[in-house]
């Protein structure tokens, strides 16, 4: 079972990277420069971070390009509360995106991915590599008639039709992800049983399959959630600072002419809280999104 | 009857999705294509089809070739994120397979600017990235001044010639931590017993990589690099935050929106249908070699 190749399963939980076998202790001159390294690569990847953080809390004179590594002077929240006054209506904005297009998608995906995982009609391969073709197109193939579309088929502006793109465009990557979880972890048997009760296709999928679903639902809640926060493509094309996602408002404060370093770090570190958040506290799943192959990112 | 009651209940479920999908992505692709085979370079709407002429046009007839420059510089820029990805991604993933204590926290701050989006990260970027060099040195020069590595300062993304190759260091920083990922789950998908037997064999640690290992990993390379590639095909976000749209790193995904703003939907369509053959190019195979692989297992 390879974990990596697109249709293959993405394992649900970080615990497969976890290594079989105990690390050695040993102290020679190769085990040192094996953590001279892993730690040099700690702080290099962390070197952005330290500068977002420190920069957020400098204010006026102490924000300069000679002095950018410098703690700051003063610590002060002046920087925060800017930033904070020009995202939060987009932060709450996005929010009232990202959490249906998580819940939504993931309802869609789990629905579509249980009939791929088991009724083989014909042609099934061929209409789901059809599905997976949509989740790797260049958006801006599809960006300019899609703008009319969505105010003919009569989707209000901004939150509203970003919601609706995203779970059209979500629909691969969730499909995937759970046709994946369904072929690897419902035994046949189950389905059999429900079939032999005389339960139907749809009762089977709400009765027996939806309650042991949670873990693939973590899964595309997880990465569903992540994409449209963090998307830019469709929000700067299909709404704008008024009434779109933060990374829009985001992309304004911190673009501006002389931009406010302070503030467009501050605001850049609100814009990754949540994303961030969801991260650390469920980084064990978060990974299974990103091993089913996409980068949507 | 027999076979529709067989698929009916499953094709029911699957049916609104292939709607969509059959709609949103193949219906307004080749409503997109219909755009660019016609003369709406103009809010005015369309006069009539011209045939490939706006292709050939953008080849032959763009102004300073910039529809060519923008290609250049997406070759750059696609060809120095991958090399760097791949290679921290390898080096990160086999410095921790051979065993490094709190491998956890490595692994978790190696893969966390995956969380964070190009708009956020490419507030700090920019600044990471200031081209003054040695009193007034700020970012990345700074550290190299004071270093005393000065030869290393640089102009980054402002040198005309290779500044895309530095546009690449901020999504090189943000998807290591995947191609690690993959990597790492490659490493430990690899059976015991191969190491054991090349073990018993008496093969040095050296050949044990080169002969065993290594080639064990050829698939995981492969859907990396072919999951990062259409990636850097598509990168719009991370130029848009880090220059925001300029001619030196203009790529062919701001170049659609650039155009689009001028109103010159043909031209715009043009380029977003040979955006999306370059990325059909890398993706078709692959999707269809998975498939096949799959179904040999």
């Amino acid at each position: 079972m390879t974990t990596t190749s697109i249709p293959a399963p993405p394992p649900t939980s970080i615990e497969t990277l976890s290594p079989k076998r105990k690390p050695r202790r040993e102290f020679g001159p190769g085990s040192i420069v094996k953590y001279a390294l892993v730690l040099l690569f700690l702080i290099i990847v962390l070197m952005p971070m330290y500068v977002l953080i420190v920069t957020s809390f400098k204010s006026g004179s102490d924000i300069g390009v000679t002095s950018q590594w410098n703690l700051p002077e003063t610590w002060t929240l002046a920087s925060w509360e800017k930033a904070w006054d020009s995202l939060h209506a987009s932060f709450i904005r996005t929010f009232q995106l990202a959490i249906p297009v998580a819940l939504i998608s993931s309802v869609i995906g789990a629905a579509n991915g249980f009939v791929l995982s088991r009724w083989r009609f014909p042609g099934a391969d061929v209409v789901f590599t059809l599905i997976l073709f949509g989740m790797f197109i260049p958006y801006q193939a599809v960006m300019i008639p899609l703008r009319d579309i969505v105010t003919t088929i009569g989707i209000p502006p901004g939150i509203p039709t970003l919601v609706f793109v995203h779970c059209v465009y979500g629909i691969p990557i969730c499909t995937l992800i759970f046709r994946n979880y369904y072929a690897t972890t419902v035994p046949e048997e189950l389905v059999e049983a429900a079939r032999v009760d005389g339960a139907g296709l749809l009762r089977t999928f709400a009765w027996i399959i939806l309650p042991i679903s949670i873990p693939g639902f973590v899964v595309t809640i997880i990465w569903q959630f992540t994409s449209a926060w963090n998307d830019y493509l469709f929000a700067i094309f299909l709404s704008n600072t008024r009434n779109g996602p933060i990374t829009i408002a985001l992309n304004a404060l911190a673009g501006a002419q002389s931009p406010d370093y302070a503030a467009s770090m501050a605001g850049a570190l609100i814009t990754s809280l949540p994303t961030l958040v969801v991260y650390v506290l469920l980084g064990r799943w978060f990974i299974g999104g990103l091993m089913a192959g996409s980068v949507k990112s | 009857m027999r076979r529709l009651r067989q698929w009916g209940p499953g094709l029911l479920l699957l049916s609104p999705s292939l709607i969509l999908l059959a709609v949103f992505v193949y219906g307004l692709i080749a409503w997109t294509t219909k755009v660019s085979v016609s003369d709406e370079h103009n809010a005015l709407g369309s006069k009539g089809f011209v045939g490939l002429e706006n292709y050939t046009k953008l080849f032959t007839d763009d102004i300073n070739d910039r529809f060519v420059h923008s290609l250049k510089n997406l070759l750059i820029f696609t060809v120095v994120f991958l090399v760097g990805a791949m290679l921290f991604g390898l080096l990160w993933a086999f410095l921790l397979e051979r065993g490094v204590r709190g491998e956890g926290i490595f692994r978790t701050v190696y893969l966390f600017p995956m969380a964070v989006s190009f708009v956020a990260s490419g507030v700090v970027w920019r600044w990471l990235m200031n081209p003054n060099k040695g009193e007034n040195a700020g970012g990345l020069n700074a550290v190299f001044g004071g270093l005393g590595l000065d030869f290393l300062q640089n102009t980054w993304w402002t040198n005309p010639d290779w500044g895309m190759a530095a546009m690449a260091m901020p999504a090189i920083w943000q998807l290591s931590g995947y191609v690690m990922a993959l990597f790492l789950a490659g490493f430990r998908g690899i059976p015991q017993e191969l190491r054991e037997a090349a073990a018993v064999d008496g093969a040095s640690t050296y050949r044990l990589y080169r002969n065993v290992i290594f080639p064990q990993l050829t698939p995981v390379a492969l859907s990396a690099l072919i999951i990062l590639g259409h990636m850097s095909m598509k990168m719009f976000d991370l130029i848009m935050s880090v220059s925001g749209p300029q001619w030196l790193t203009e790529v062919p995904a701001v170049y659609v929106w650039q155009t689009l703003l001028t109103s010159d939907y043909a031209k715009a369509a043009a380029i977003s249908i040979i955006l999306l053959l370059l990325v059909a190019v890398v993706i078709v195979p692959y999707l269809i070699y998975t498939n096949r692989a799959e179904k040999n297992t």
